[in-house]
């Protein structure tokens, strides 16, 4: 505690820095996953080759996968982010298709019937009714990138990771639980907060 | 790169072999245990409404919780080794088993025990004839997702001295040796995705006909 007290400075930087890499991973897992999911909500062949490949992207263990990627884009933040958009495809994907797919066909229907175009129903009838379950997605995502960005440290990206590792380095323990436990407390903070959001969400749908 | 890497296993195969096994005995212990903890605890909280709240949000947290923080975590409690990596990869493994053990049990439609008692059988057929083959299937599922996270976190275990797979990928990147990293990177993978297939392929058999 006395260690935190006197770096709360570095852990705050080592905080910024861990959400920034989550945070951009995940923006860019999000618009890859949309165009394929999109796709895979309208034809079960893309649906089933988009989860083949990403399933087996979302088993390989995460230091194996930074590991595989050093011979490719070296040490770094560019590494971690292949790394961590590959581990979110898979629930993102298949969030994405099956919340389009459970949009009832009346709806659609009603929708077309009033003269909407295929990319209005997209973005004005499906996306926005399929909100939940993608919230939901997003939820597993952001909470396995975070994961990610801490193991992702030993290959230079930065984040709370480097606290934890250069505590193991230096055997110091006070500095091993600050970066564990800010790692812990940041993941479940942003898992209530994405399911208080997935909550509401549901809520007005329910309503509506 | 490939080349040299098969080259480090065949001159080393005493050192590769004692890592793949530290590697896979360290899983298949945390899971065994696991298992045995998760799913008869899973059980006793589908009839216990109150309790089960508590257990399944704290599963819920324990989840969430990054594999290396947690680890790591051990460290400064149980120091560096073999033991502290058990202890960690176990509690890795418990929520997953815990959280589907417990929604296996308490999906099965209320429904389908009441006629199932209407037509006679006793508590024990019950459970044995329709309780456990409807639930073993969701749990399967959970000890599936239990033992990649495990095999992965297992690679992880090298920094706190649990040895296994990831010894050759620290080192590798510690002298910027490739070829190195991947005799820990490779083979690391390849098991995660066997074992994968593997429990893939026990959970379809475990699923009765015209089930799920």
């Amino acid at each position: 505690m006395t260690w935190f007290l006197r770096n709360w400075d570095q852990v705050a930087i080592a905080l910024g820095e861990h959400l920034l890499i989550a945070g951009t991973a995940l923006a860019v897992a999000f618009v890859l996953s949309l165009a394929i999911g999109i796709a895979a909500a309208r034809s079960q062949r893309v649906f089933d080759a988009a989860l083949a490949v990403s399933g087996i992207l979302y088993t390989i263990p995460t230091l194996a996968f930074l590991a595989l990627l050093i011979p490719l884009v070296g040490l770094g933040k560019v590494n971690a982010i292949i790394c961590m958009v590959a581990f979110s495809l898979m629930i993102l994907v298949r969030n994405i298709a099956t919340g389009i797919r459970e949009v009832p066909a009346e709806v659609t229907d009603a929708a077309r019937g009033m003269g909407m175009s295929r990319r209005e129903i997209l973005w004005k009838v499906e996306l926005p009714l399929a909100m939940p379950v993608i919230v939901a997605g997003l939820r597993i995502s952001a909470v396995t990138v975070i994961s990610v960005t801490v193991v992702a440290a030993y290959v230079n990206a930065g984040g709370l990771g480097t606290i934890i590792f250069n505590g193991i380095a230096s055997d110091h323990p006070p500095k091993i639980v600050t970066g564990a436990v800010a790692a812990c407390l940041l993941a479940i903070a942003v898992d209530l907060s994405l399911a208080a959001l997935e909550r509401r969400l549901k809520a007005s749908r329910a309503v509506a | 790169m490939l080349a040299s890497a098969w080259q480090y296993i065949v001159e080393h195969p005493d050192r590769f072999g004692a890592a793949l096994w530290r590697h896979i005995s360290l899983s298949v212990a945390a899971l065994l245990i696991a298992t045995a903890i998760a799913i008869p605890l899973g059980i006793w909280l589908a009839r216990r409404a109150r309790v089960a709240l508590f257990a399944i949000n704290a599963a819920n947290v324990g989840r969430t919780l990054p594999s290396l923080a947690v680890l790591a975590l051990m460290m400064p409690l149980l120091g560096t080794g073999f033991t502290p990596a058990l202890f960690a990869l176990t509690l890795l493994a418990l929520p997953p088993i815990l959280i589907n053990t417990y929604a296996a049990v308490r999906q099965v439609d209320p429904d389908v025990i009441d006629a199932a008692r209407g037509m006679g059988m006793t508590q024990r057929e019950i459970t044995r004839g329709i309780v456990v083959p409807l639930a073993v299937p969701v749990i399967a599922a959970g000890v599936r997702i239990a033992a990649i996270q495990v095999i992965s976190g297992a690679v992880l275990a090298a920094y706190i001295g649990g040895g296994g797979l990831g010894d050759f990928i620290t080192a590798g990147i510690a002298m910027m040796q490739i070829s190195l990293l991947l005799v820990g990177a490779i083979p690391a993978t390849l098991l995660a995705i066997g074992t994968d297939l593997l429990f893939g392929r026990v959970q379809r058999a475990l699923t009765p006909r015209g089930v799920g």
